[in-house]
């Protein structure tokens, strides 16, 4: 069985005890609901049900090997979290809708919408984003492919970019150009350097070979 | 050799170019050593490491984040705005409309001379997404909650949604004046009717683009900050100094106050040309406020506000000889740039008036006003629309007079520019040897033969299709300055004002610099795109940014080996004309044993830095530089579902010499993905019938190539004209040519495989198995 991505279905984990549904269920007050319609519906129509400060939560992320803990609104993506309060900027505003793979990031060492996450939601998870990827100033393997081969123009998309190709080599070291193609085609590219990248990703596979594995 | 020299310098390979006398023009270069070589751009590092900072991603102490209340019609008049209580929300530090009084602001909508005055925050909202009133607050999350809670009282006005009725009896006005944004343009050369009666086969057919939206992957925006009364703003932009311009202009600042900067930028395609309504607001909220303010606009947004390539309705009349000679073409287009002068029809006709040679030419455009977003520039204006038309007609032609549709193209190639005045010729003309070249390394003769072999049998049908194009730019031209600094060890500063949009702009100057200068690219430090530390420059479009740019870049380089030379002269004691730049030295012709390192040089060590200037010398006179293009591909067609597979694609190129042969490349490739996009799947919907609305304002609903719609087989095949007199660097311009053939290639070789025309975009399952079961019915 295998999902969107190309990567061999995994559930996806919310942490110690807590599920979807229930962390639906504990936020009670619908907020994260009313936010989510908000975006559906357009601007000037529907009255926002705004958290109150006092509402705030405190969150534990465990990202790039650290923990975070900071305190959120239940309706901040995960994506806001890393951009605005960690300062992760290598992560990319795209969509906020999930449609353009900008924000993608590894939880649990699979490819992600960090946009469509919830800060609260990933608490209890493993999360991995561009910078992750470093080996203090030395780039990954992933990074170095990329940069080699020129699979990318404005860069803009690259993270998201980066962080599909990493996930589909952790689950699938020597993914064939079909497979590439597949675990690629969540994250837009308008400059249109999918030629490249599938390039970069047969170099990145290699060059991961010869670490055994190591981004 | 020192360990110093072997890791600053290249001395293997061919010597360095001369180094003319200052004030003479330099030769062209024979050979290049680095020019055109396929290495990995000087910032790549910073692109795949997450270290390039975009102007989304600043952020500043204390800073405050801007969002937008757009109007949500697609005409209306704004009666009345309430804000009193969303000035009491937490977080939200201020609410600005046409009614405050610091945000009463012209704003005049402008192209090709037409000038409608408007204003910041006008009340006559002619457009879905034209601004109401904007707000400042803590967190992006409160200031759409305060966006939200503003109330409007609107009239909502008769909108008129489609350019092919906006000229109707009784179709709304959207401006008082009616809907005509002017006269008609018209050209003509020779006499079409003489030409139509001399010819032996004449076909007319209409076709039709669909509107085109940008959406770069970096949303427009920008961060603004006060000092005082001096202003700076991060902006996503293709150029720094026209965003500074429109920001001092608006604000009635000196330009000395406005420093805009924009280091990397994610995408651009024509729609980041200027300052937005957003960047003047970003600066008026953060000025209220006294802090910094980030105004990045929504995906959604992005659809409404900030640009689109308009719809084109064209129709053409062609006149052929059985032998492929053109006798005539007439053309018409009507467009529509949305609600204000924003060039609905620029440039649509400049194929059928310049490309293939034809005595009788006529061509009339007209543009209408329509209720929707203003146009902006997009990659190429006009030209794929025009392509369309002409390129699948010509292949049309071919088929009537039973002619190669390759060999129709060649009978026709022009080497000089027909449609301009005086008629001058091209500096180059390598279109020929894109078609022939293309077509050889395509195997197109082959793959026509083993198709037909084929028969049209079958669910799946193969064909293919070509087509060839130009770009009226491309040539690039003055002004250009660069600054060129020499450092004492021997590396090199190199500052410009241009921005680099992911082209690779700052990697072709590095390499124009190490070509001259014998340095490793990674030994230029750059320095551009922010108008209070570098040099002046136009924005970067119109594939103008490396023809305009590199040519100052040899000529700053050349300057600082000048001063170079003169400074070893002294210390060697000879006459300057003697002596040779070698890499990393200079060396008497005379006299090999008088010899100094770079490093060595008593002047560079005493004054720390030479500094070498560059400018961009002028154009020939009466001769025109432009790219040329011609494009192959396959396509699989399911005749059942309608689907089109594209399985490989060939871009054959005229842009001169290639300066950087991966980012080259890569031009070519993202060329062509945007024209697959044109030709399948990219059409903005207006909701004409009811509310006027775009009813797919996202990626979701306006689906762009992804990684499974591009094929894997794609080749670049450059071709290389020796233009010794466009510029001194001999490139020419690539990123816009790269995309004007593609969607009629993709149409051409549909038909090839299914004996269906389509004419209007986009090539989708629905428009297909309608046509391929009028055809079956027809057949």
């Amino acid at each position: 069985m295998k999902n969107d991505q190309g990567h061999p279905e995994k559930k996806p984990k919310f942490g110690p005890g807590i599920t979807r549904r229930r962390f639906l269920k504990t936020m009670g007050s619908g907020a994260a609901i009313a936010a989510a319609s908000d975006t559906l519906t357009g601007y000037g129509t529907v009255k926002a049900e705004v958290t109150r400060p006092e509402e705030i939560l405190r969150v534990n992320l465990f990202i790039n090997g650290l923990r975070h803990s900071l305190v959120v609104e239940p309706r901040w993506s995960l994506l806001y979290v890393l951009r605005a309060k960690l300062g992760l900027t290598g992560t990319k505003v795209g969509c906020e809708r999930g449609e353009c793979g900008a924000c993608t990031v590894l939880i649990d060492k699979v490819p992600r919408y960090a946009c469509l996450t919830l800060a609260v939601e990933a608490q209890g998870t493993e999360i991995v984003t561009l910078e992750g990827l470093m080996h203090g100033e030395k780039l990954g393997a992933v990074q170095q492919a990329f940069a080699e081969h020129d699979a990318f123009q404005c860069g803009y998309c690259t993270p998201g970019q980066i962080m599909s190709a990493e996930g589909l080599l952790r689950s699938n070291p020597a993914p064939n150009p079909d497979e590439i193609r597949r675990a690629m085609s969540g994250n837009l590219c308008r400059c249109g350097a999918y030629a490249h990248i599938y390039k970069a990703i047969g170099r990145a596979a290699e060059l991961k070979d010869t670490k055994g594995g190591a981004s | 050799v020192t360990d110093q020299e072997k890791k600053l310098y290249y001395l293997e390979g061919l010597p360095l170019p001369e180094t003319p006398r200052p004030g003479d023009t330099p030769a062209p270069w024979k050979g290049t050593r680095i020019v055109g070589k396929a290495v990995p751009r000087v910032d790549a590092y910073e692109r795949v490491s997450g270290t390039a900072i975009y102007p989304s991603d600043v952020s500043l102490p204390n800073m405050l984040y801007g969002a937008i209340l757009r109007c949500p019609h697609p005409h209306a008049r704004v009666k009345k705005i309430e804000t009193a209580k969303v000035k009491s929300m937490p977080g939200v530090h201020v609410v600005i409309s046409g009614q405050t009084p610091a945000a009463d602001l012209p704003w005049t909508y402008s192209s090709s001379g037409i000038r409608i005055k408007s204003k910041l925050f006008d009340p006559h909202c002619r457009f879905e997404g034209e601004t109401v009133a904007a707000v400042a607050a803590e967190t992006p999350y409160l200031a759409w909650d305060a966006v939200r809670a503003i109330d409007v009282d609107y009239e909502v006005l008769p909108a008129v949604s489609d350019e092919r009725s906006a000229l109707d009896q009784g179709a709304a006005a959207v401006h008082e004046k009616g809907n005509r944004v002017g006269p008609s343009h018209s050209y003509q050369r020779g006499d079409v009717a003489k030409g139509f009666a001399e010819a032996d086969v004449v076909l007319e057919e209409n076709y039709r683009t669909e509107c085109e939206i940008h959406t770069p992957m970096e949303l427009h925006g920008c961060v603004a900050n006060w000092d005082g009364d001096r202003l700076t703003i991060w902006e996503s932009t293709q150029g720094v100094y026209r965003i500074q311009t429109n920001v001092a202009e608006t604000l009635n600042l000196p330009l000395s106050k406005v420093r805009i900067i924009g280091h990397y930028m994610g995408g651009g395609f024509g729609s980041k040309l200027q300052a937005g309504k957003y960047t003047i607001i970003a600066a008026l909220l953060a000025r209220i406020t006294g802090r910094p303010v980030k105004m990045i606009l929504s995906r959604e947004e992005t659809y409404l506000a900030v640009g689109n390539r308009p719809p084109s309705n064209m129709t053409l009349k062609a006149g052929i000889k059985k032998d492929g000679t053109l006798t005539a073409l007439d053309f018409t287009c009507t467009g529509t740039g949305g609600a204000y002068p924003a060039g609905g029809t620029s440039l649509v006709d400049w194929q059928v008036r310049d490309l293939y040679k034809c005595p009788n030419v006529r061509t009339s455009c007209t543009d209408v006003y329509i209720n929707a977003g203003p146009a902006r520039p997009f990659r190429g204006p006009g030209h794929p629309q025009g392509s369309w038309a002409l390129e699948q007609m010509l292949d049309a032609l071919a088929e009537a007079i039973d002619m190669d549709p390759v060999d129709l193209r060649l009978k026709n190639i022009s080497l000089y520019s027909q449609a301009r005045d005086g008629q001058p010729p091209y500096t180059s003309t390598g279109l020929s040897d894109c078609l022939t070249q293309g077509a050889k390394a395509f195997g197109w003769k082959q793959a026509r033969k083993e198709i037909a072999a084929a028969g049209k049998r079958g669910l799946i049908r193969r064909g293919v299709g070509m087509a060839g194009g130009l770009w009226a730019a491309g040539g690039g031209r003055p002004p250009s300055t660069i600054i060129l600094k020499l450092f004492s060890d021997g590396s090199v500063n190199l500052n410009m004002g241009a921005s680099d949009l992911g082209t690779g702009t700052k990697t072709v100057m590095a390499l124009v610099v190490a070509e001259e200068l014998g340095i490793k690219p990674e030994n230029i430090q750059i320095e551009h795109a922010d108008t209070g530390t570098t040099q002046f420059a136009t924005p970067s479009g119109g594939s103008k940014t490396v023809p305009t740019e590199s040519p100052a870049v040899r000529a700053a380089a050349i300057s600082l080996k000048q001063q170079l030379l003169e400074i070893a002269a002294r210390d060697l004691a000879v006459d300057p004309a003697t002596l040779n730049f070698m890499a990393g030295s200079i060396v008497s012709r005379n006299d090999p044993s008088k010899k100094i390192d770079l490093t060595e040089l008593s002047g560079l060590k005493k004054q720390g830095v030479v500094v070498g200037i560059g400018y961009r010398g002028p154009n020939p006179e009466n001769k025109v530089t432009n790219p040329f293009a011609a494009q192959f591909c396959e396509v699989e067609v399911n005749t059942g579902t309608g689907e089109v597979r594209i399985i490989r694609f060939l871009g054959a190129h005229d842009s001169g010499r290639v300066m950087s042969r991966l980012t080259y490349d890569n031009q070519v490739f993202g060329g062509i993905t945007m024209g697959i996009g044109l030709a399948t799947t990219e059409a903005r919907i207006l909701d004409k019938n009811q509310t006027g609305k775009i009813v797919n304002r996202n990626w979701h609903d306006y689906k762009l190539p992804t990684a499974l719609d591009v094929p894997e087989d794609m080749v670049s095949l450059p071709i290389e004209p020796d233009d010794t007199e466009a510029n001194t660097t001999g490139a020419k311009g690539l990123g816009e040519p790269v995309t004007i053939p593609t969607a009629a290639a993709v149409a051409n070789a549909v038909y090839h495989a299914t004996g269906v025309r389509i004419t209007q975009t986009p090539i989708n399952p629905i428009q297909l198995c309608r046509l391929l079961a009028e055809h079956r019915k027809e057949g």
